[in-house]
């Protein structure tokens, strides 16, 4: 308590430090829409906490990007919609760099206003996967890879699993009764087709996250072979809990990277060992970078996270949320020669992002993550995701680095896209230009 | 004709199928029952004695529960902490007797109603400004809970009976009757109905109405640090927890806002027809039913009882 009001103190001391030479400093505002209060904290704190850090290092190591002192507010929203375009509308004004929304419901919020207000939106690994259709969602970004994307993976993992053929087994969803659980649906029902086998959804309302019973039981009931998780919050370790309990496999059930939280294992205690979560990024503390976070930023006392927390999986995602926003920044700094870049200048920066091992060596990423490339027409790059393993007390790579299904998600994606730009009429038609990649 | 089939049919095709799968379910509904039992008893407590509707029941679940678990990682040993937890919650009664309650006597009840959503705020912020807003592991072993299952092989499968759940129906049974003789029995008890009936007639008997409310108020902390250690080893001790709580509502419609029985059965017919419409009739419509089929239970037995099961029928001159 003392230690966040200390925080609290501090930050509210450099704010004003920083305000008083605003004219002399260049610096880039990045607003922060986290969530460390109500039902979807317990996942929430860990990339709030891994965001913050790492642009926090980039200031104190740094002094920014580029020269440019990060300016980072955070905005609560509570992982409520309404809260998170507050939060929107009570930033734009401070010329933001771009958006994290963190949330799939506030991402589809401001996916229309990106284009009027002229301030991208970043939504990693999450949100709308139509939006990796840059033609039609100039604004909006989502790299690396899309839900769609996961829900390849996790049926390519099934695949391999069970020698290649799937055909009569049955595969359960078990989702957030929400945007975001739903998301993958309409590709596992695409691949349900292709390789045969049944699928059965399972959804879960916010309310009943931790009332799971009967899920569980008509899991047991329709005997499903595997469970994909597209849960959040406190439906992750619940679920776990409820796989366990029910004696479902555990090596069976796979989450999304979302449902990967180190703290959604622990609470299946040891029957959770084996449980598998897809990840596109590792774990762990040894990588440069994290390193000089605990230097810079930890040994400083300016982390609110626990100094072992670094690592862990939620930590380590928004550790990798900041790396794209620097490195975007970075991006449109070099295309602008501007140090204080605005959010126009960012929006071609995302569109130019190649990020490359060489790349990622230098920010001291090497082996942390694979190489991301974002282009003017796609917005994510479907990149390669790898199956994370619970060992009892962390997560463990557990697979090679697997390639979407991007003949399947590809098209699926086009097509979403057009059919979401055709129910408005009044969607306007991509004008901006194209950059070369960096 | 096949819509007819799937409604009125195949679910309990279903049922004589595979009676294991009827008889968890059952199961399941009975644990759940129960705990809603308790919450709703919270909520019942305090409508009687005072009249009014405490929408901070849920969040003081949730409360006592973390401050259980903060207390026992701060080193504090697990009985001591219970103890401890006990005298915060006391503590909050009398609190809320002093600060919100009797500042506000003689107001109109819906006067009171809001004061209870502000004590919900208040007590949301002072939770996660101390205990942060992680979710946290019940110390079920500490507590001395029981860990694993018993499968018993019955009609043809088997029914896994959860220890801890066997633990939550004992002890929620035990202190649902223990309320309900002390206050049906005791000269407490006697006072509290007293106070349900009317202030002024109980004030003019030299009952204190301040002491009755701040008793209440502690029974109702009572159930909530049993609701939140049973459904925090269920799950785990997070802000999500308050949610749980509001599958109260439907219990007391059904069961009517002024009856311990009422509450009793109430829990046990909204949990165990929850999970069988959730579990036979959810597929229908997709799933996800089980959020919102309590209220239509409710609402159904208000069409033939709108006094609830158990409640009192008001007749008002005009």
């Amino acid at each position: 308590m003392l230690r966040q009001l200390t925080l609290t103190a501090l930050a509210a001391a450099g704010f004003a430090s920083l305000a008083a030479p605003a004219a002399a400093q260049d610096t880039v505002y990045v607003p922060l829409l986290t969530y460390r209060t109500g039902p979807f904290a317990g996942s929430g704190i860990h990339i709030a906490n891994g965001m913050r850090d790492y642009l926090e290092m980039l200031n104190q190591r740094d002094g920014g990007i580029g020269g440019a002192r990060i300016i980072i507010e955070e905005c609560e929203t509570g992982y409520d919609t309404k809260k998170g375009v507050e939060c929107y509308e009570s930033t734009k004004g401070k010329n933001p760099v771009l958006y994290n929304p963190y949330s799939t419901g506030i991402t589809l919020q401001l996916i229309p206003k990106a284009a009027v207000d002229k301030v991208p939106v970043l939504s990693m690994a999450y949100g709308l996967s139509a939006s990796a259709d840059g033609s039609n969602f100039p604004w909006v970004f989502n790299p690396p890879v899309t839900y769609w994307d996961g829900a390849s993976v996790f049926i390519r993992h099934v695949l391999q699993a069970e020698g290649g053929n799937i055909k009569g087994k049955t595969i359960g969803l078990i989702h957030l009764d929400a945007p975001f659980g739903k998301e993958p649906i309409p590709v596992l029902e695409a691949l349900a087709k292709e390789y045969g086998f049944t699928l059965k959804l399972y959804p879960v309302p916010a309310a009943q996250m931790q009332n799971q019973g009967s899920v569980w039981l008509s899991i047991r009931r329709d005997r499903v072979d595997w469970i994909y998780n597209q849960g959040w919050g406190a439906m992750n370790p619940t679920a776990v809990k409820e796989a366990v309990k029910n004696g479902f496999p555990i090596d069976k059930l796979v989450g999304v990277w979302w449902a990967g939280g180190d703290d959604d294992a622990r609470a299946g205690e040891a029957g959770a060992k084996g449980y598998k979560t897809l990840n596109f990024h590792n774990t762990g503390a040894n990588f440069p970078v994290l390193q000089d976070i605990l230097k810079h930023v930890f040994d400083k006392n300016l982390s609110q996270a626990k100094r072992e927390q670094v690592g862990e999986n939620l930590y380590n995602r928004g550790v990798y949320n900041s790396m794209l926003i620097a490195e975007a920044v970075r991006t449109a700094q070099r295309l602008t020669g501007k140090k204080a870049v605005n959010g126009t200048d960012v929006r071609r920066g995302l569109e130019a992002l190649n990020i490359t091992e060489a790349r990622l060596k230098e920010i001291g990423m090497e082996g942390f993550a694979a190489p991301v490339k974002v282009t003017c027409t796609d917005h994510n790059g479907h990149n390669k995701v790898f199956v994370s393993q619970w060992d009892g007390t962390k997560y463990v790579k557990a697979s090679d680095w697997i390639e979407p299904l991007k003949n399947i998600v590809r098209p699926l994606i086009e097509e979403a896209a057009k059919e979401y730009v055709s129910k408005d009429a009044g969607w306007p038609k991509r004008t901006e230009a194209c950059d070369a990649p960096a | 004709m096949d819509l007819l089939f799937k409604i009125f049919i195949d679910p309990f095709l279903q049922m004589g199928a595979m009676p294991d799968l009827l008889v968890q379910t059952l199961w399941e509904g009975l644990v759940s029952g129960v705990l809603y039992a308790l919450i709703a008893l919270g909520f019942v407590l305090i409508f009687k004695a005072s009249g009014v509707f405490n929408f901070a029941q849920g969040i003081m679940v949730v409360f006592a529960g973390l401050t259980l678990v903060g207390l026992h990682e701060k080193g504090v040993p697990a009985w001591l902490a219970v103890l401890l937890t006990l005298g915060v919650m006391l503590a909050l009664a009398v609190a809320v007797e002093r600060v919100v309650l009797r500042p506000l006597v003689n107001q109109p009840d819906i006067i009171l109603f809001m004061a209870t959503f502000g004590l919900t705020y208040v007590l949301i912020g002072i939770g996660e400004f101390i205990f942060g807003g992680e979710p946290k592991q019940m110390i079920t072993d500490e507590l001395g809970l029981p860990r694993g299952a018993i499968d018993v092989a019955m009609l043809g499968g088997r029914v896994t009976f959860q220890k801890i759940d066997i633990a939550a129906a004992v002890i929620a049974s035990v202190m649902i009757a223990a309320l309900a003789v002390f206050f049906q029995y005791t000269r407490i008890g006697r006072a509290l109905r007293a106070v349900a009936d009317s202030h002024k007639a109980a004030l003019s008997v030299g009952i204190s109405l301040n002491q009755i409310w701040a008793i209440v108020w502690f029974a109702a902390g009572i159930v909530a640090l049993i609701t939140g250690i049973m459904w925090g080893a269920r799950s785990d001790v997070s802000f999500a927890l308050q949610t749980i709580a509001l599958k109260a509502l439907p219990v007391l419609i059904l069961g009517g806002f002024t009856s311990i029985p009422g509450a009793i059965v109430g829990g046990l017919i909204i949990g165990i027809g929850e999970k069988l419409a959730e579990f036979y009739w959810g597929p229908l419509v997709g799933g996800g039913i089980e959020n919102w089929i309590a209220y239509v239970i409710a609402l159904g037995f208000l069409m033939v009882r709108p006094q609830g099961l158990f409640g009192d029928k008001i007749i008002e001159r005009i």
